[in-house]
């Protein structure tokens, strides 16, 4: 346990002294949000109606640009390896790289989203819903990102690789985050679509640590 | 100790990188005090026999076996007993020596003790300097500080004496003879000559060609 706190707190330490890491993600994810009204016209009646695909859209494409950091950089210094021989379990060690990430990446963005909101004319009384399927969602956007990001270490365009992976699996919590968002604009309550998303984010929290360790033993062979 | 009469064995191990034979037939027995100097030419499979040793590689034929039992069974109380330095140092430019130290000790679940392994590698002035103001010397010194900090009874150390001076490879020298003293173990991957009492040594020569 203490293993395991350590590398959270390490990882958090690194973020922190880095600087720059928590911004670039919360930048892209602004500026990708701002671009949207240039693209599809100012008219609020139509932002309004897909403020929130465009908000979870945004939110993935800046948690995949920010996924080569949780490995890469002990991967190339050869931390990795020093972690794979630790007691702690290497499922474990992605665990608490996982968090590190999302405290850095999915938490951030969820704080940012509802001013976000405002530029897409979402109703503020949706806001709520869409920050909250933020906050159950983006653990599971780290989650599975961290297998995109342990099985394309060592390849040559790491980055882009595991984008065209990671994508397709962020599809359950945009349908559901987005879906929750929708539902209340639909009159309804959103509810039966958070509790999907957070039964994902779950699954995602016992499975994605085991694969993503199966892909780092892999890599370090 | 109570591992002070089990026996780090490797017998038969084969080592093949993708399509390339990089040893085979390899075997050797390491006693508690023991050392192993694995020399050999670039290339020769050095960095992959002690990677095979510290369990990060698994070979294609034979066993690593420690106290008898084989170690791929349930590596997890040999990986316990085994510290690796390898040819990267695992060191952040954006912490300081004192923190990459106990948190590499944190992460084998022990207290560190940092001051002890700092002044072990005479590092104390630059303690609590970011990483990226090291020269590769005093990285090096760093990665082998790890040794002092959490002790373990095994050491694999992959070119320990790379970029270090004169002064820090007698530091280095000192450091073996004293854990060997203490009943260690070390295996040795160099091209340099250390000065390794009474090792025995294990001559990789070329499968490739």
């Amino acid at each position: 346990m203490s293993g395991f706190l350590g590398l959270v707190r390490r990882d958090l330490l690194l973020a922190w002294r880095q600087g720059g890491e928590i911004g670039l993600a919360v930048g892209f994810f602004v500026l990708a949000v701002v671009l949207f009204p240039f693209g599809v016209g100012p008219e609020p009646e139509l932002l309004r109606r897909v403020s929130g695909g465009i908000i979870w859209v945004a939110a993935l494409l800046a948690a995949v640009a920010s996924l080569d950091r949780i490995f890469a950089a002990d991967h190339a210094d050869g931390g990795l390896d020093l972690m794979a021989l630790s007691p702690l379990p290497l499922a474990a060690a992605v665990l608490a790289k996982c968090a590190a990430h999302w405290l850095t990446t999915g938490l951030p963005l969820t704080v940012v989203s509802p001013a976000l909101a405002l530029i897409v004319d979402m109703d503020p009384a949706d806001m709520p819903v869409l920050a909250l399927g933020l906050l159950i969602g983006t653990p599971a956007l780290s989650l599975i990102g961290a297998i995109g990001a342990a099985l394309t270490l060592g390849a040559r365009r790491p980055g882009v690789l595991s984008a065209l992976l990671v994508l397709p699996l962020y599809l359950p919590p945009l349908i559901f985050g987005t879906g929750a968002a929708a539902a209340r604009l639909g009159g309804g309550e959103g509810r039966a679509h958070l509790l999907l998303l957070g039964a994902f984010s779950l699954a995602a929290a016992v499975l994605a640590p085991l694969a993503a360790a199966a892909a780092l033993r892999d890599a370090l062979e | 100790m109570t591992q002070r009469d089990a026996e780090l064995r490797g017998e038969d191990l084969t080592c093949r990188r993708g399509e390339r034979l990089v040893f085979a037939g390899l075997s050797f027995a390491l006693e508690a005090g023991g050392a192993l100097v694995v020399t050999g030419a670039n290339g020769s499979g050095k960095s992959s026999l002690l990677r095979l040793l510290a369990t990060l590689l698994r070979p294609e034929s034979g066993r690593l076996l420690w106290n008898g039992s084989p170690v791929a069974a349930d590596p997890a109380p040999y990986r316990a007993l085994i510290h690796y330095v390898g040819h990267l140092d695992a060191i952040k430019p954006a912490l300081t020596p004192r923190e990459t130290l106990g948190f590499w000790a944190g992460m084998r679940g022990r207290p560190a003790r940092t001051d002890e392994a700092l002044a072990a590698l005479g590092l104390e002035r630059a303690a609590t300097w970011p990483c990226r103001w090291l020269s590769a010397g005093q990285r090096r010194r760093l990665a082998l500080a790890r040794l002092v900090a959490s002790p373990a009874p095994i050491w694999l150390l992959d070119e320990p004496s790379a970029a270090l001076d004169t002064e820090g490879e007698s530091r280095l020298a000192a450091m073996i003879a004293a854990h060997r003293a203490a009943g260690g173990r070390v295996a040795v991957a160099t091209h340099q000559s250390l000065p390794i009492e009474g090792a025995q040594s294990l001559a990789l020569g070329d499968f490739a060609r």
